[in-house]
């Protein structure tokens, strides 16, 4: 499982002349550790295209994607799973129902209304409809149900207000949820690729992955350079995921058993 | 006789107070999702009816396009190797990630360990798993072959490779197969080599978590039964587990015939070689409504194509799960 992992880092570490030589499956050196190790291969993939630039732009464009879908989904999820309303059971299934829609069946009228709004090419088009998550929504609404209405009445009573009972006390009673929902969040919003290849061209608006791909597209040969960029761009990603791999886990785990 | 006439009124204005709070509550979510969801869905239906080029409607179509599907045999080619994919993937998937889960749920030491590996490519974004993996598939430099050429059999020119796996192997047994009898090609062979790989992860621990809502006595009845490991996991395991079972299955189909990333990335150019035999649906849509000159009313009838696929499966996975049977 984790061979490929360790082909890409030892190429990345090997001299372009090495990486031509067909390498023997058995023998630990030179295809599994390099004869000659360098880092050239990181330092020209990170300077030759602003592969800084498209990391800050994934960052950004995570931070804003994370933060809105936190707040979108707790009040949605709110009003689904506390307020008593006409229609409230009937527009939670048309939401859900919108979750099966393969998401082919709208990329290319998406790219229509973009281009209608004049958001093509622009950082708007890469965070604003990622602002609300149907399963996110989902999620928090099943968690939120679980805290007794009682609380609720009773905290009216109290004096509390509507707004305050969502953030004093279904917020903080809902810790792992929040979690959970960060973390596909912004799992999502650093792996996503096909939507930024199509809504956006100018490379200074490239995400990471978009960034990667034209990058390794370029490279022809140059193996060394292609999987030290592979390394560096998924380097972040691995290290929140070991740090947080058991909320990361139980987050999937619990996502299936639910969905 | 003024407290009866004023009741009521309060109530039915405190129930629109509570709609409208409500509508207040949801509208953040509920605008983004009419506009980048809703909207888009409902315009690939209308979209369909039209012809268009360069982004441009150019005229009313009807059902003509859908028409034209059926003769498009680039259309019938994309929906072949699309459903090889899926066929390769899912029966595959589901037994690994199954055995690996059932061993792995033998209280063994270092459960987190294995857990957290195999569950490491499907954090890694599918750009990178991409790139790496056509690397490894390198017909003269990759690991792929040395390993093959180590324990001593012929490379293989895997993603260059446009002949059906079934045709390679029996070549070897010097059989010539019909065409059609081909089979997938070992380079679209080698792209549902990848996506196991990085998809069996989240199947594992779907499983596992599955597995452990199985009670421990049925286990320990049955040992005292003297069942062997064998009968304990056809008469107990499997049939406990088979409502995790049957998501695993149609999330894996759905999932898997959405497949566009991996062709994108591993094959090429053009995308989708060698000889086409590795274009897929979703590949398809993208060339016929972006590519190649923005027909984007073919390309959404395609993609509904795909949608009715995956919304049969969505409805017969409702069907088995309601009817399955409870154990406990």
């Amino acid at each position: 499982m984790i061979l490929p992992f360790i082909w890409m880092v030892s190429t990345s570490l090997k001299t372009p002349q090495e990486t031509f030589i067909p390498p023997d499956f058995f023998h630990l050196r030179p295809t599994w550790i390099p004869d000659k190790v360098v880092f050239s291969n990181y330092v020209q993939a990170w300077s030759e295209v602003p592969f800084p630039r498209y990391f800050l732009n994934t960052i950004f464009i995570a931070l804003c994607t994370v933060s809105g879908v936190l707040i979108t989904s707790c009040l949605a999820a709110y009003a689904f799973a506390k307020f008593d309303f006409p229609g409230r059971e009937t527009l939670f299934v048309f939401f859900l129902s919108m979750m099966i829609v393969p998401q082919a069946v709208y990329l290319v009228p998406s790219f229509i209304i973009l281009s209608k709004l004049g958001w093509v090419d622009t950082y708007l088009a890469l965070i604003v409809p990622w602002l609300a998550q149907i399963f996110s929504i989902f999620l928090l609404r099943q968690q939120f149900r679980t805290i007794p209405n009682d609380y609720y009445d009773a905290a009216l009573i109290d004096g509390c207000s509507r707004m305050g009972f969502l953030w004093r006390v279904l917020v903080p009673l809902s810790k792992p949820t929040l979690v959970t929902i960060g973390l596909f969040s912004l799992l999502g919003s650093w792996n996503t690729f096909i939507w930024p290849l199509i809504m956006t061209n100018s490379d200074k608006l490239r995400p990471i992955q978009v960034g990667l791909s034209y990058f390794a597209q370029e490279q022809g040969t140059e193996y060394g350079l292609m999987m030290a960029a592979a390394t560096f761009c998924v380097a972040p990603i691995i290290i929140i995921y070991f740090i947080a791999q058991k909320q990361v886990i139980e987050s999937y785990a619990r996502s299936g058993i639910k969905g | 006789m003024t407290k009866h006439s004023i009741l009521p009124k309060t109530r039915i204005s405190k129930r629109h107070r509570e709609l409208l709070r409500a509508l207040l509550y949801i509208s953040p979510a509920a605008a983004i999702i009419l506009v980048f969801r809703v909207l888009p869905i409902v315009a690939a239906f209308g979209v369909s009816f039209y012809y268009v080029m360069m982004g441009k409607i150019v005229g009313f179509a009807g059902l003509s396009q859908y028409l034209m599907l059926l003769s498009d045999s680039e259309f019938w080619n994309a929906l072949l190797n699309t459903t090889y994919f899926v066929v390769g993937t899912v029966p595959v998937s589901l037994f690994l990630s199954l055995f690996i889960a059932v061993l792995l749920n033998q209280k063994i030491r270092a459960l987190g360990l294995y857990r957290t590996i195999y569950f490491l490519p499907v954090v890694t974004s599918l750009v990178a798993v991409a790139i790496v993996w056509k690397w490894i598939f390198h017909p003269r430099l990759g690991l792929f072959n040395s390993f093959l050429d180590a324990i001593g059999l012929n490379p293989l020119m895997w993603l260059e490779e446009p002949r059906g796996v079934f045709a390679l192997l029996a070549s070897r047994m010097g059989i010539e197969l019909p065409a059609w009898m081909g089979g997938p090609s070992l380079a679209l062979v080698a792209i549902t080599i990848t996506n196991l790989w990085r998809g069996i992860g989240y199947n594992i621990v779907i499983f596992l978590a599955g597995l452990q809502n199985i009670p421990n006595e049925y286990y320990e009845a049955a040992r005292i039964d003297g069942a062997n490991r064998f009968q304990t996991f056809w008469r107990i395991t499997w049939p406990l587990i088979s409502p995790t079972t049957f998501y695993v299955v149609i999330m894996t189909t759905i999932v898997s015939f959405q497949v566009f990333t991996l062709v994108y990335l591993m094959t090429g150019s053009p995308v989708g070689g060698p000889l086409g035999t590795t274009k897929v649906l979703v590949y398809y849509i993208f060339e016929k409504g972006f590519e190649s000159g923005g027909d984007m009313g073919y390309a959404s009838c395609v993609a509904l194509v795909l949608f009715v696929i995956v919304l049969g499966l969505t409805l017969i996975q409702r069907r088995l799960i309601e009817r399955r049977v409870h154990y406990y």
